[in-house]
């Protein structure tokens, strides 16, 4: 298929619909809204359906109804909205629902900014609701890779009955980049469904569905929260995903995600221009976090450093520094709010403290 | 001899965990002889609230939700948008409907969604411990109004078939109680108008059903039902409040 | 005309509330029987006079009644 210019938001959108999302239920907040838009216009034309609820409460809430059905579900916010969706994520969570939430990350903390930000790092990757779960987080880092990583975060949500979280910076978002749709996409086996809620009596041919999150007896939650983490343990196994950029021979590495990693391309570039090797160790999966990945890396002999750059107060950061645990020194670059560095601010940055 | 009356097969035989004398298990009785009657039991999702009834799924005997406090119209809004030919119906009360959920409720009838709610109004919390509600009567004492309900300080019980029946979504509203027999028969035709209501399509239909909570009231069962008559019943007036 | 109310005593939680729906005032909670679940059982005590209204049943919040009828 040829090469199309999109619009972030426009293309998760027609991603999701093309990886058989039918279901959409939003609230407009910035920066997202040409998802709900999106959606609007094309879910009708597919025989799907877009609701707009009442507040992201709703929303999430729709989703948790629609994915109890069985149905392919989205929704889609920004930081304050996916707050409001937390609840709702739990509880999907605890239900063992599959479903896809897209956070088009702006500045925070309370109302913000409606800029780029990467502040919500935590509340994704730990879950964010109450309870101990996590939700699969995938971060892109280009349109191209946000519509890659649509198919793959249904189906993971399908495979895994879990919550999926499309984590983009609102850059992501608000940015057109030509994309090309897969024409023959991979598509994973899923598992059947016959937990879903779709009318039962005695004599059918499944048990009476119940999808629920309350276990009442001591024995019954730990049960389920075994379960769990069981599955927890194999997506960390099996589905972590990561770009190492430059690694082989670096003298630093820097570990960047999103939007923020192209940036920080860009400071590679011109840090090896004046004969500085520094490599780039991107998670595409912030949770699961590629520790193993990182952990090889930084253990090269040429690897003297690491260096995190973040648009947050360094909250990615913490996962680095569980890795790497002391093993090497470790510094972090980046400001909370929705200040993005540039590529020679981040090179500055290196060269002076290589100095230092 | 002839079965005048006997258990419906759309309920489970699992021992409700009720307090005796509750008034759900007869609202569950209710629906669950509607569902058979209008054989609708393959067919029908129930959505079960946050608060005494959040057990709900152990005794309908159909394919069942549990959701959120309050959010329960907002979920079977999500299931019947995916499967439109399911009867899809929430059970809430009134901490859950009236008060956390209030937004959700509202919005299903603004919507015209083609789903039925059964609302018990039992004028307190019950799961919780007897803390007020929404639909708490002025004076009456709870865990958390040990004074009584003070409408200066806390505004006066809110109408909720009133409120929806003012919304152009809802189809079909009426207001039945629980305390007396011939009430519970017209309890039971007012649930199935309400399900027959979604059946034709029509739009929202939500049934409040005036409930005893002896428990929480500090009331025998008896004693319980007769309040609803003396003192719920003048300012919860019963009847049809929206028929389209 | 034979009507005939069985009561689950063993799921019958001693609420009374068929007691006060009976027309015929026939039914009562037992003051000698005690069920599993430590309650004193609703009983009918005079069956001869029931008309199988079913009213007990339809009061019935554990649904612990049948009713039958000739």
């Amino acid at each position: 298929m040829a090469k199309k210019l999109m619009k972030g938001c426009e293309a998760i959108a027609e991603a999701a619909i093309q990886a058989g999302c039918r279901f959409f239920f939003g609230y407009p907040i910035t920066p997202q809204n040409d998802i709900p838009e999106y959606m609007s216009a094309r879910m009708p034309k597919v025989g799907g359906c877009f609701l707009q609820a009442e507040s992201e409460v709703a929303a999430i809430n729709m989703v948790y109804g629609a994915a109890a059905a069985g149905a392919r579900v989205m929704t889609s916010s920004s930081s304050p909205g996916i707050s409001l969706k937390q609840e709702g994520m739990s509880y999907i969570a605890g239900a063992e629902l599959p479903c896809v939430v897209c956070n088009m990350v702006r500045g925070g903390p309370g109302l913000g900014s409606i800029q780029p930000s990467q502040g919500d790092y935590f509340q994704a990757t730990r879950g964010g609701g109450h309870g101990d779960y996590h939700p699969i987080v995938l971060a892109p880092a280009s349109v191209q890779e946000a519509v890659d990583l649509m198919q793959s975060a249904f189906d993971l949500a399908d495979i895994y009955r879990t919550p999926v979280m499309l984590l983009a910076d609102g850059i992501i978002g608000q940015m057109m980049e030509p994309v090309e749709f897969p024409e023959n996409p991979v598509r994973r086996e899923l598992p059947a469904k016959p937990w879903a809620t779709t009318g039962w009596a005695p004599g059918s041919d499944r048990p009476r569905a119940v999808v629920n999150s309350l276990y009442i007896e001591v024995d019954e939650l730990q049960e389920m929260n075994d379960r769990l983490q069981a599955r927890y343990k194999e997506i960390k196994e099996k589905e972590v995903l990561v770009e190492k950029y430059n690694t082989d021979g670096a003298e630093l590495i820097i570990c960047a995600y999103g939007t923020v990693a192209r940036i920080c391309k860009s400071a590679i570039k011109l840090c090896a221009a004046q004969g500085v090797k520094v490599g780039l160790v991107r998670p595409i999966t912030v949770w699961p976090f590629p520790e193993k990945e990182l952990a090889e890396v930084m253990a090269q002999d040429s690897v003297k450093r690491e260096l995190t750059v973040e648009i947050s107060a360094g909250q990615m950061h913490e996962d680095v520094r569980l890795v790497i645990n002391g093993a090497k020194p470790v510094d972090f670059y980046g400001r909370p709010g929705s200040y993005v560095p540039t590529a020679e601010e981040i090179f500055e940055y290196i060269m002076k403290t290589r100095e230092a | 001899m002839a079965v005048v009356f006997r258990k419906t097969p759309v309920l489970t035989d699992t021992v409700m965990h009720y307090c005796p004398g509750c008034g759900h298990g007869i609202v569950h009785r209710l629906v669950a002889e509607v569902i058979e009657e209008l054989n609708i039991q393959d067919r029908t999702i129930g959505f079960v609230p946050v608060g005494c009834a959040v057990f709900g799924y152990k005794y309908f005997n159909i394919d069942c939700v549990e959701a959120a406090h309050g959010r329960a119209p907002a979920a079977a809004t999500g299931c019947k948008r995916v499967n439109p030919n399911n009867v899809v119906f929430t059970y809430q009360g009134d901490g859950d409907l009236a008060s956390i959920g209030a937004a959700e409720i509202v919005h299903a009838a603004h919507r015209g969604e083609k789903i039925t709610t059964i609302f018990i109004n039992n004028a307190i919390y019950g799961m919780t411990g007897g803390q007020m509600a929404p639909t708490t009567l002025v004076g009456q004492k709870t865990t958390t109004s040990p004074y009584g309900r003070d409408a200066d300080h806390c505004g006066k019980p809110l109408r909720v078939a009133e409120m929806i029946a003012t919304i152009e979504g809802a189809a079909y509203v009426e207001r039945v109680s629980v305390d007396s027999t011939p009430n519970i028969i017209k309890a039971k035709a007012a649930i199935k108008k309400a399900f027959q209501c979604q059946l034709d399509g029509k739009g929202f239909s939500l049934v409040e059903v005036l409930s005893s909570c002896p428990t929480n009231w500090g009331k025998s069962p008896a004693e319980a039902m007769d309040w609803i008559k003396s003192d719920m019943i003048p300012y919860y007036p019963l009847g049809v409040k929206k028929e389209v | 005309m034979v009507s005939k109310v069985t009561i689950d005593e063993n799921r019958c939680k001693g609420c009374g509330l068929c007691v006060r729906a009976c027309p015929k005032k026939i039914v009562a909670i037992s003051k000698t029987k005690l069920n599993d679940k430590g309650y004193h059982p609703a009983e009918v005590i005079d069956m001869s006079q029931c008309i199988g209204c079913a009213s007990c049943a339809r009061t019935c919040p554990d649904v612990v009644i049948t009713v039958e009828k000739e």
